[in-house]
């Protein structure tokens, strides 16, 4: 009933609506109307029935479609119906403004195109474009002529070398300037330190000092000055031009003190930060709260205000008086000499022999060749040292961190860090790290098993990494989580099978 | 005879070609000299070469106003008012009206304000009408020309058809009193009604301490290629999008959305101010009006403009070769924008830099107090000096009038 009701209301209204615009029909026949104004009331009653049949946004679109003159849409299929609804209408459109080649008001389509997602080669090109902007910001803000680094690294093969090593030579390595690598090493060239630097790529030049590198600091920070002297007289040989700065193995370097070393006139220093680990951390707080305030590891040129220099910045070993250690692998923590030579950058003129420009307050290198005394830092290549350069913003910036990390000395490693052929140490596990391992096998095939794996290992030895995995797939798939745990535990492995 | 006249045709070439582009190094970047149409014009000096009389409205037009909001000097309109503050102090301003060449009339219309700080224009053309009666009444020098050497600043989103809504200002049009005067104003569009031929575009006013206090060291290398922060819909007054910017921003969205290279966004970052010391590109939609403070902040901050925005008129654009510096899109190629942009040749690329960090470029652009030399203060009155000497035909004669004073909708008449 109430449907019928509904019915027959809506009718009533359509009625209605049809009466009112028959009644202004006639009224239009009767007065004088255009037939054009007819025309529009009939397409608002076309319009308001679309709307009652599709919904509001539709006949909006209808208008839409009728009325905007430069759009072009690329709405997809269902609103093309109201697309040829639209051009089944026949009607003058009226653009708000005049022209036809004007800025249109109104409801512009959103352009979007078919595939609206990063094209590969337009990234590259845009890289590329990014690449050649900094390359040109660099050129005008970097450093304007470039001179050549000159590293002076002393070394010599132990456990903790390749780790060292590393470290400077991937720093040395990002250095955006020609970069010339002396490594001199104690005990004579090594394979072992001619395969760690073979691999950066840079330009070195690898020494041998006669010396091998006894167990003290004492005599080790010696030998380490002589070898460095040693490579100042490679420079000095091969007229190398440059700044020179000293790369000591184990230290840190930030890549902003190569950018700062550049502005070198002749000698420069930098602030150094000193990294003590220290062992025994509870007794030293202790101590410490009897005197003032702890000072700052920091070793360097000290400045006044108006950034002359003024002083130095040394480390004062006397609150480690005692504790420190004597021997390489001693627990204690390592003190540094009171400036070390990686503190200074030195300009590679200094020590050319026969050069005019060099200025006067300089002693020439081979006056300190034969000397009895220890040459603890470049500054005992100067008469003077208020020629010294504070370099890093008068030495407030720490550029470099001087720290010293030695094994054992009974230490063994393998060599270059290779293992080949698999150790005599065996350390027998009583449980496998992984659940579902093949049952122990009796001792005489594990003794077969194993000459056979040990054959495979011998013969696939180019890197630890893939004898593991090749064995995995023998035996099983494993999960990937226990990776880790084989790579730790080959060796407990592979003597389990032997 | 003849040889000497060839050499001295060719020297002329020669130099007319070497001026163009002229390399000089700067003391931080090499930077290139600015030549516009009419040669260098951005570093001429206006002192001497105009006079301008201020005319002494009472305060209910100027001081009142700001008293009442001194939001009004923070907002992007604020040109108007440290127009007036600059023109007190100039050595162009004159106190003799009769040997002046332009006349000013302080009139800050665009400082009624919403609480939401947008700048309501309903009250513009009755209060620029009641200002204009009062210096008709007062002073001579109206009547003498009917206004057409006044000039006034209009800096609202459409200039002097003073609403907010496109459709609407178009239906005004200009305030028909201001018919024959000079317009500076920020907004700027070809063959649009609300821009009349002679008037000048002033970008709109940023605060240059906050910009300054924002640089960032000159050698941190430029890593985001694109760079945008602001709206793509603006949902309360355009919901299904396509009104707003005319599509334009909402097609940015749509197609790259996800692309690494853009880092277009709607947040409200407190580093915008350094990202855009870290962009190539910077990009300057239209919005509702066409122009935008985003080219003010690229150009200062040395990111290539990407202006988006047809038959736009940019600021002092007879006087700054915008073609050669920043890059115009059609609205339609925004689909396109990252082969576009890709396919600009590195050197191209340089060379706009370069010519943006030329510190004229950057000045010109900016609104600081105290004024300095080659501001935009500076340029509006190079603008006005280059319109000078007046032509004979401005000044009627005595009783003829042009200008019908009762045009344009009822409710302007009414008394401010």
């Amino acid at each position: 009933m109430k449907l019928s009701a509904l019915q027959q209301s809506y009718l009533n209204r359509r009625s209605n609506s049809f009466r009112g615009s028959a009644q202004l029909d006639s009224a239009a026949d009767g007065s004088v109307k255009s037939p054009a104004a007819v025309f529009w009331l009939v397409l608002h009653g076309v319009c308001c029935l679309i709307s009652l049949v599709l919904g509001f946004r539709f006949s909006r679109l209808v208008f839409f479609f009728i009325f905007s003159t430069s759009a072009t849409n690329l709405y997809t299929a269902p609103f093309r119906g109201a697309a040829e609804i639209a051009s089944h209408l026949d009607v003058r459109s009226t653009p708000v403004t005049g022209a036809a080649d004007r800025v249109v008001v109104g409801r512009h389509g959103i352009r979007i195109r078919p595939w609206p997602h990063p094209d590969p080669v337009e990234v590259m090109k845009a890289h590329q474009i990014l690449e050649r902007v900094q390359r040109e910001q660099r050129a005008l803000f970097g450093v304007k002529n470039p001179r050549t680094v000159i590293a002076v690294t002393p070394t010599y093969a132990r456990t903790f070398q390749k780790l060292h090593l590393t470290g400077v030579m991937h720093s040395l390595m990002l250095v955006p300037y020609d970069l010339v690598w002396i490594v001199v090493e104690a005990g004579g060239v090594t394979n072992e330190t001619a395969s760690i630097i073979a691999k950066s790529g840079l330009r070195t030049i690898h020494v041998g000092f006669r010396q091998t590198m006894p167990n003290s600091w004492e005599g080790r920070h010696k030998l380490e000055s002589r070898m460095r002297l040693h490579a100042l007289g490679i420079v000095r040989e091969q007229k190398l031009d440059g700044v020179v700065m000293f790369a000591d193995d184990s230290n840190m370097h930030s890549m902003e003190l190569f950018d700062e070393i550049q502005n070198v006139k002749w000698i420069g220093a930098v602030s150094v930060g000193i990294l003590l680990h220290s062992t025994d951390s509870s007794a030293t707080i202790q101590r410490e709260g009897e005197e003032e305030s702890t000072p700052m590891p920091v070793q360097g040129p000290a400045c006044n205000a108006t950034n002359k220099l003024v002083g130095w910045h040394t480390f004062n070993s006397l609150r480690y008086a005692g504790r420190s250690a004597v021997y390489i692998d001693d627990r204690a923590p390592v003190l540094p000499r009171k400036l070390e030579w990686s503190g200074f950058v030195l300009n590679s003129r200094l020590v050319w022999k026969d050069v005019d420009d060099k200025p006067e307050w300089v002693k020439d290198l081979d006056e300190l060749d034969g000397a009895g005394e220890e040459v603890e830092s470049p500054l005992s290549l100067l008469k003077t040292t208020s020629m010294v350069e504070p370099l890093g913003n008068c030495g407030r910036q720490v550029l470099l961190w001087w720290l010293r990390v030695e094994a054992r000395s009974d230490s063994k490693f393998p060599a270059q860090w290779i293992i080949d052929p698999p150790l005599d140490i065996t350390v027998p596990s009583k449980r496998t790290p992984w659940p579902d391992a093949p049952p122990e096998l009796p001792s005489n095939e594990k003794m077969s098993d194993g000459a056979q794996t040990q054959d495979q290992q011998i013969n696939k030895h180019s890197t630890k990494t893939k004898t593991p995995r090749t064995r995995r797939s023998r035996t099983k798939r494993r999960h990937d989580t226990k990776v880790i745990g084989v790579q730790a535990s080959t060796l407990s492995v592979s003597e389990q099978q032997n | 005879m003849d040889f000497w006249k060839w050499v001295f045709f060719g020297f002329l070439c020669a130099a007319l070609v070497l001026r163009i582009g002229a390399v000089e190094l700067g003391r931080n970047q090499p930077t290139e000299r600015i030549s516009g149409s009419a040669g260098d014009v951005l570093e001429d000096n206006p002192v001497g070469r105009l006079k301008v009389f201020v005319y002494e409205l009472p305060s209910k037009y100027n001081k009142k106003i700001l008293q009442k909001d001194p939001r009004c000097l923070n907002h992007m309109f604020a040109a108007e008012i440290f127009m007036h503050r600059f023109l007190l102090s100039s050595p162009v301003r004159t106190l003799n009206p009769k040997e002046a060449d332009w006349f000013y009339t302080p009139v800050y219309t665009t400082c009624d304000l919403t609480p939401n700080g947008l700048p309501l224009p309903f009250k513009s053309p009755r209060m620029m009408r009641s200002a204009i009666q009062l210096i008709s009444s007062n002073w001579p020098y109206w009547n003498r020309t009917e206004g057409a050497d006044h000039f006034f600043l209009t800096p609202h989103d459409f200039g002097a058809c003073f609403h907010y809504q496109e459709e609407k200002a178009i239906e005004r049009g200009i305030l028909t009193l201001l018919k024959r005067a000079t317009l500076v104003q920020t907004f700027g569009q070809r063959n649009h009604v609300c821009l009349k031929d002679g008037s000048i575009t002033i970008p709109p006013y940023a605060p240059p301490q906050k910009i300054y206090a924002h640089l960032i060291p000159e050698n941190t290398p430029r890593s985001i290629f694109v760079y945008f922060r602001g709206l793509f819909y603006d949902v309360g007054n355009d919901p299904e999008g396509g009104y707003y910017a005319r599509g334009a921003r909402a097609a940015v969205w749509e197609n790259f959305k996800d692309n690494p290279l853009f880092d277009i966004s709607t947040d409200h970052p407190t580093t915008y101010y350094e990202d855009m010391q870290r962009a190539v590109f910077c990009l300057c939609p239209l919005g509702w009006a066409p122009w935008s403070p985003r080219l003010v902040e690229a150009v200062v901050f040395g990111c290539i403009p990407i202006i988006i925005a047809d038959d736009i008129v940019l600021p002092f654009a007879d006087a700054i070769p915008w073609e050669e510096i920043g890059v115009f899109v059609d609205e339609e190629d925004v689909p396109k924008l990252d082969t576009i942009l890709t396919s600009i040749p590195p050197e191209v690329i340089l060379r706009k830099q370069r010519l943006l960090a030329n510190p004229t470029m950057k000045q010109a652009m900016l609104f600081p107090q105290p004024a300095q030399p080659g501001d935009a203060f500076h340029q509006v009155l190079n603008g006005l000096a280059r319109k000078l000497p007046h032509d004979r035909s401005i000044y009627l004669k005595p009783g003829e009038k042009l200008l019908n004073w009762t045009a344009g909708p009822v409710g302007d008449l009414k008394p401010w």
